[in-house]
């Protein structure tokens, strides 16, 4: 399973790749496993407001429904359109191409209550 | 006990490996204060051959629509039932079959409903139909919901032509939580009221709900209404409680309905008191996922082969709890699969000619009645298989007509306040022309 | 079973067969569009299959052997109470007088039909200690409905219809899922370790807007809510009711009554314990029987007796309304009443007591090969979870490289190849990889031994030759199904 060193990572399995005042969120490795084959991604149009914590779109597979949580708080900027008509990316590349949405962050120092590569690898050891 | 199968000796065995010494002992989890501690108040065991007396007795202290001449309809039609319809559901593989979950060993099941569906798109002209509901009157409730979830709006415009026990049942599922449900009036001649509707659409508006035949039998213009109910942007929900009418009619995908509902007992389930019915319902391919209900699909599986499985069930309550689109479960399998067969067997050809013959005894019984003196139609625009007659004295001239073992139809001012002495006709293919011309002449003494 | 592979209704169809004989119309023949504008009508007819009478015939019944079904093999369904459906309430339930009868005939002609209805309320009351029954609801979550709707009215009309339906983790989706369609917003509550409700867990959760809590007794795993007193008492000192959804009915029967236990609400399945046939899912039939303080409540039409008479009566000012176009499943009343009065009271506990007996028969020759997932004596089901699968492998790599556990699912699926439904799995959600057997008191002796062996003998190939699990079932007419594809490219008719 791919932990890739230079993102950060929330509790509920989110990615976080900062450029700037952007923030590309995804889901981990992990969370794509868990779910199995990837059939249905809901996402939130441009322009959205997030909360942190708060769910901002739905990740279906054939037999679960699981919502995406915002890991910072911020505006959308872009949502990764693509993922509507080939939810599958999500599977095959889930750190790349199967990014969820670009934000652009309002508070940046939310970053800190984030995991770097190593403290999420232990979260996901100790069975979180 | 012919339904338990074991010997004292076998229990005996049992409760050793289980390591207790009595049936008694396996309950010993329940509280003796909670427990019952006598027997049960109901009437003592029967044999099979007294039970089979006690029950036949009891079903002849009912009067059966074999025993009558039958002129009642009003969402429960009385049509023929090809014997291959029940030979072929009395198959053990069929009846006691469980919800097609394991689909390696359900494809019987799953491959009829896909049919199934399959045929409710054609008779409906929509894209996607669920595997049914309980009956037309829940399938409008779960269709009124459906569109909430798709506007987000809280009003719906129902005909007031709309079966009225449908629209009770709208009321209980809907009125006393907040959804504010508007009834359009009908005009003189039994159609929609325009001006009413026009009156009442707005922005408000998420749904409009309109039954075609309607109660009283009357054919709607549905693209008319829909025409408008998509300008305005509202969720257009077309409703028939006899949808042998399909085989004629203009589909709701070609009036521009969004979710159109039949009561799909007319289709081989039998009148059976009122139940099991079984709801049909279809939608456009854009709403699948708001859609409620259980719905088969096509795959593969791993040797490429064709097969059949229960699919988007993240919809369902099983997965999505609380948050699911209807809390659905167990719906009407077996009557989807007689309404499968009896469809297949009326094929393309067979339920035109069907829905000919209905509609031409409907219209020969129906210039017939009404030329009886003091009897006159209420409304005269087109119908099918049902109309109503104005009957001076309606009441008793019913009451007179059963004597001579003729139900005659059903009285309408227990629904409709203002309809008094308005009866409500069905004629269908079971009623034969001289089924039809006794009615006219003991109608004509009883009035 | 994979001998032959059944087209579709659709592809055997050929232009101009027939499968049906109708009368001559007898009258002047009518033309659609001499009565009717011909805007109003189809433009092309409904491309229904035209095929014979035979074809038909043979097409459906190649179809019904595609299916397992309780008359073919054993279904060990938890929380299904697959038990055998009798013959005879399959002819009782034919009989003209039953099906034959309309909804609009006037009740004075329809006596026998509600006399059954109602002589079958007061089983149903009886055999639940409760006060007053309601057939209508079509099914469970029907029933869920109604009865919460009754609930729902019955603090309305103490001025507060309170915001509140507490589940416990263990409940049907069903349970959840009516109480958001009645409007109530949904508060779980935890099971203790042993699997059923502990009043510690749901005293923090009450208050003056809990309107009542869903408790299924015996639990969704088969255990007996033993605090159930206590827990009515808990809701009752704050104004909730306590809803039974009464599923598992099949443990209490005759033994012991949920109305004696402070239940003020409940729901039968009549196609779980009283033998009304499944049908590959429905039509089933749900009864509500419920305490007085909830009478008024009652959907309409309500059955009243007078004297030697019946009627309906619809004037009931308080009542919830309507839930459905007529009287509910009729002909599903037919067959369970036909089979309470073959059984007799000593039948119905008798049922109770073998139902119990084979399920803690199968959990005693399965305990020592599965894990089972609570220790507390089970009532119906016994319920297994996934733990001992850590001692197996599929043998299989994940690209990663790391080795792919065996699942609950491939056992499951590699009983087919034996010839049994496979036990409900992944069901309850508390329970990883949960295995959920409920073999029901019509299961003869040699059954259940067959069925423990053939779960021992798999447990051994697992060890051997997992790919037989893993690429199970192999004899049915497919194998597994790619349901990912079924979503991703979605074709849902012919």
């Amino acid at each position: 399973m791919t932990i890739p060193q230079d993102l950060k990572y929330s509790k509920e399995h989110e990615w976080v790749r900062v450029e700037g005042q952007i923030a590309t969120i995804g889901v981990t490795d992990f969370a794509q496993e868990q779910l199995g084959d990837i059939v249905m991604v809901e996402l939130p149009s441009e322009g959205t407001i997030l909360t942190k914590d708060e769910s901002f779109g739905v990740v279906e597979s054939v037999k679960s429904v699981s919502d995406v949580f915002a890991p910072v708080s911020g505006k959308i900027v872009e949502a990764n359109d693509p993922l509507t008509d080939s939810p599958g990316i999500m599977n095959e590349d889930c750190y790349g191409e199967g990014w969820i949405v670009k934000v652009e962050m309002s508070d940046p120092k939310e970053l800190d209550s984030l995991m770097d590569a190593k403290a999420y690898q232990a979260c996901l050891a100790e069975g979180h | 006990m012919r339904y338990l199968p074991h010997t004292e000796n076998e229990i005996t065995e049992m409760l050793a490996t289980i390591g207790v010494k009595s049936v008694e002992e396996l309950f010993r989890s329940i509280p003796p204060s909670l427990k019952l501690n006598r027997e049960l108040n109901i009437p003592e065991a029967l044999s099979e051959m007294e039970l089979r007396k006690a029950l036949l007795q009891l079903s002849k202290k009912n009067k059966t629509i074999r025993d009558t001449i039958t002129f009642l309809g009003g969402g429960a039609y009385h049509h023929y039932l090809p014997s291959a319809i029940s030979q072929l559901i009395n198959r053990g593989e069929f009846f006691t079959a469980y919800t097609p979950y394991q689909p390696e060993v359900s494809q019987g099941t799953l491959q009829s409903l896909f049919e199934y569906q399959t045929m409710v798109c054609e008779l409906t002209g929509m894209d996607v139909a669920n595997a049914s509901h309980y009956d037309a009157s829940t399938a409008c409730a779960e269709a009124l919901l459906m569109a909430h979830r798709i506007t987000k709006k809280k009003k719906a415009l129902v005909a007031r032509s709309l079966h009225p026990q449908y629209r009770k049942v709208l009321k209980t599922y809907l009125v006393r939580f907040g959804y504010e449900i508007e009834e359009i009036k009908y005009n003189k001649d039994g159609t929609l009221d325009w001006e009413d509707f026009n009156a009442k659409l707005n922005s408000d508006v998420g749904a409009v709900m309109v039954g075609s035949p309607n109660f009283f039998g009357v054919i709607e213009d549905l693209e008319k209404i829909g025409v408008k109910t998509k300008a305005n942007h509202s969720i257009y929900i077309t409703v028939a409680s006899e949808p042998l009418s399909s085989a004629l009619l203009a589909t709701p995908g070609g009036v521009g309905a969004d979710i159109a509902v039949m009561e799909g007992q007319s289709f081989g389930v039998g009148l059976n008191f009122g139940g099991p019915f079984l709801g049909m319902f279809a939608t456009r391919a854009q709403y699948i996922r708001s859609m409620p209900g259980r719905v088969v699909g096509e795959t593969v599986d791993e040797e490429g082969a064709r097969g059949y499985v229960l699919t988007f069930s993240t919809r369902e309550q099983h997965i999505r709890r609380e948050n699911a689109t209807s809390n659905i479960c167990t719906n009407q399998g077996l009557c989807a699969l007689m309404a499968c067969i009896y469809l297949s067997l009326m094929g393309k050809e067979g339920l035109v000619e069907l829905a000919q013959i209905n509609l031409s005894r409907a219209t020969y019984a129906k210039e017939k009645l009404a030329s009886i003196k003091r009897v006159k139609p209420l409304f005269n625009a087109p119908i099918f298989n049902e109309f109503v007659l104005h009957i001076p004295n309606a009441s008793s001239v019913l009451e007179k007509l059963k004597t001579k073992n003729i139900f005659g139809g059903i009285l309408l001012e227990r629904y409709y306040e203002e309809m008094k002495d308005a009866v409500l006709v069905c004629v269908t293919e079971m009623n034969s022309k001289k089924e039809i011309d006794t009615f006219c002449e003991e109608l004509g003494r009883a009035l | 079973m994979k001998t032959f592979n059944e087209q579709t209704i659709f592809e055997i169809s050929s232009s101009g067969r027939k499968g049906y004989s109708l009368p001559k119309t007898e009258v002047p023949q009518v033309n659609p569009d001499e009565v009717i504008p011909k805007a109003f009508l189809r433009k092309t007819k409904a491309k229904l299959p035209e095929v014979s009478e035979f074809d038909v015939v043979r097409h459906f019944t190649r179809l019904s052997q595609w299916n397992f079904s309780i008359d073919t093999a054993f279904y060990p369904l938890g929380s299904c109470t697959m038990k055998y459906n009798p013959r005879i309430n399959e002819e009782v339930a034919r009989f003209p007088g039953f099906a034959l009868s309309h909804p609009y005939q006037d009740e004075k002609t329809m006596q026998g039909s509600l006399q059954l209805m109602h002589e079958l309320q007061n089983y149903l009351c009886e055999i639940s200690g409760m006060d007053f029954c309601t057939l209508q609801p079509a099914a469970g979550a029907h029933g869920e409905f109604t009865g919460l709707l009754m609930i729902r009215s019955y603090h309305e009309s103490r001025g507060n219809p309170r915001t509140k339906v507490i589940i416990p983790d263990s409940a049907h989706g069903t349970n959840p899922a009516s109480a958001a369609i009645c409007g109530y917003q949904v508060v779980t509550v935890k099971t203790g370790k042993d699997g059923i409700v502990v009043p510690e867990e749901l005293a923090p959760l009450l208050d003056n807007e809990v309107a009542c809590l869903m408790l299924t007794n015996p639990s969704t795993i088969g255990l007996f809510e033993k605090n159930i007193q206590k827990i009515a008492d808990l809701l009752h000192s704050k104004g909730a009711l306590l809803y039974c959804d009464g599923a598992n009915m099949n443990a209490l029967m005759g033994v012991a009554r949920p109305g004696d236990m402070g239940v003020d609400c409940m729901h039968y399945n009549l196609h779980k314990t009283f033998t009304t046939p499944h049908g590959g899912g429905g039509p089933g039939a749900g009864p509500v029987v419920v305490k007085k303080i909830l009478e008024p409540f009652l959907p309409v039409p309500v059955i009243v007796k007078e004297g030697d008479t019946y009627r309906l009566e619809t004037n009931c000012p308080q009542s919830i309304g309507r839930v459905r176009a007529f009287f509910g499943n009729f002909g599903m009343f037919v067959r369970a009443y036909t089979y309470i009065r073959e059984l007799g009271p000593d039948g119905i506990r008798k049922t109770c007591e073998m139902a119990v007996l084979n399920a803690n028969y199968l959990r005693a020759l399965l305990k020592d090969h599965l894990t089972l997932a609570y220790e507390a004596d089970s009532l119906h089901e016994a319920i297994f979870t996934d733990k001992f699968l850590k001692d197996y492998s599929t043998g299989k790599v994940t690209k990663d490289g790391r080795p792919i556990p065996l699942k609950t699912l491939d056992i499951a699926k590699r009983l087919i190849d034996y010839g049994f439904h496979p036990p409900t799995v992944y069901f309850p959600l508390i329970v990883s990889g949960s295995l959920m057997i409920e073999p029901t008191e019509t299961e003869n002796k040699q059954t259940l031994d067959a069925f423990a062996e053939t779960v021992k003998k798999i447990l051994a190939e697992a060890k051997t030759t997992p790919t037989l699990l893993t690429e199970a079932p192999h004899t049915t007419p497919v194998r597994r199904l790619d349901e990912v594809k079924a979503v991703r490219e979605p074709k849902l008719r012919a």
